[in-house]
């Protein structure tokens, strides 16, 4: 089972994707900000991490540049799920190592569309 | 509120829509249709599904069947929908046909149903990620659907935060739209390539001409076997004998139409044309080396034509 790692500073939003996640199979487990996310990373390295842009203590795009240097930081697939949604903000997700990008809202057919387009499903 | 539907006005108004588009309504889809009245109701200012039946029975009801029919068709496409078939057209298909016109380079594709347009943008989008590849090559992309409002929608080339993100890879979204106001506009650069005209399936297309490639996805699945049988017959009138159709990833021709057969997996929902002089020989005993069966064959390039399996080797 492949695992993903849902970081948002929301609960609500956690709580919905992961529901997503699980009910496409995936293990899911949660992180509030990008410090708690790497942390956890650098226990064990998910397949993939939903990341949301605009959180405390360390945002999503700081996240993913620490991620990115980690030992075996380069595996997981990055998506960032945020309300960013313009073309600054994918521009420079995508040059710091994101793999897709999804723009909140989201539903299942996103996230579905998004993990296919990666490869992870 | 709107009243709920006798089922003798289901029957006049799924009538009504099949003789326009050819969309087969099934019982079970009244709650489809019935949802969808409410707009044509408001649109032409009528209060009950018994006056919109009334209406559209008058000999000036033609514009309004039009108009039910329209709202009820489904609407239901995404870019780069079913990415297994394009897989199939950017690896196969296409360098296949790049080869076979090396001397005309010129390639004609029509996407049949198009909707409100991801699909023909889709395509020339594959197409612009092929870069110098293409360099010289004139390759018309011809889109049609019978909604007026959907074609449109599709010309403007401005689509939703949501519709961008069903199929369309963010590297794609960067590169071919440009943010607006109400979403995402399509470059000048991919709509240019894409022509958009009126046509409806059930009437004849050949004012269009013969086609290398016939986009036709997901779009037989709203016909029944009759009408699935004549389209068919039309698309392959319309295409090169060594043409491709491509029909949704879990569509077939089986039953349909002898005119056709499919591209070996790893290719679902891909079929190529059978020449009459091959359809006969399938029907022959399999005797020998003249018959053979439908798309079962591979030739030492390691692609599978279903011709010539047919035709033997």
């Amino acid at each position: 089972m492949k695992h993903c790692l849902v970081v948002d500073d929301s609960p609500v939003i956690r709580k919905v994707a992961c529901r997503i996640l699980e009910d496409m199979k995936f293990q899911a487990s949660e992180a509030e900000n990008g410090q708690e996310a790497l942390d956890q990373c650098r226990v064990s390295m998910p397949d993939a991490v939903l990341l949301d842009w605009n959180m405390p203590v360390m945002d999503g795009i700081a996240f993913l540049v620490a991620l990115r240097r980690e030992p075996g930081g380069d595996r997981p697939k990055v998506i960032f799920c945020t309300t960013e949604n313009d073309v600054d903000h994918i521009t420079r997700a995508i040059s710091a190592g994101a793999n897709e990008y999804i723009m909140k809202p989201f539903d299942r057919d996103i996230i579905e569309a998004k993990f296919h387009e990666v490869g992870l499903i | 509120m709107l009243t709920p539907m006798t089922p003798q006005e289901f029957k006049f108004l799924a009538h009504a829509v099949k003789s326009c588009t050819g969309m087969t309504l099934k019982e079970d889809q009244e709650e489809l249709l019935h949802s969808r009245l409410k707009r044509v109701l408001k649109e032409y200012q009528l209060d009950s599904v018994s006056a919109l039946c009334g209406a559209i029975a008058r000999s000036d009801g033609e514009s309004l069947k039009w108009r039910l029919a329209e709202c009820v068709a489904v609407q239901e496409t995404y870019f780069f929908r079913d990415k297994s078939v394009f897989e199939c057209f950017e690896e196969r298909v296409l360098p296949s046909l790049l080869e076979a016109r090396q001397t005309s380079r010129r390639l004609r594709i029509w996407c049949a149903g198009c909707s409100t347009g991801q699909e023909p943008y889709a395509i020339a989008m594959a197409l612009a990620e092929k870069g110098d590849l293409l360099q010289g090559w004139e390759i018309e992309i011809l889109a049609t659907d019978f909604s007026e409002e959907a074609l449109l929608f599709a010309q403007k080339g401005v689509y939703s935060q949501f519709q961008v993100q069903r199929g369309l890879p963010v590297t794609l979204l960067l590169k071919y739209f440009k943010r607006v106001a109400d979403g995402w506009e399509i470059v000048p650069e991919i709509r240019e390539r894409v022509r958009f005209r009126h046509q409806n399936l059930m009437h004849n297309s050949m004012r269009h001409g013969v086609f290398d490639v016939i986009f036709c996805r997901n779009v037989l699945i709203y016909f029944d076997e009759p009408t699935k049988r004549q389209v068919l017959s039309r698309l392959s009138q319309q295409i090169q004998p060594d043409g491709y159709l491509l029909l949704g990833a879990t569509e077939s021709v089986l039953g349909l139409s002898d005119r056709f057969a499919p591209l070996a997996a790893p290719c679902p929902g891909v079929f190529q044309p059978i020449s009459a002089e091959n359809r006969d020989r399938t029907m022959l005993p399999a005797t020998g080396a003249g018959t053979g069966s439908q798309g079962s064959s591979s030739h030492g390039d390691g692609r599978d034509s279903p011709a010539m399996a047919a035709a033997g080797r």
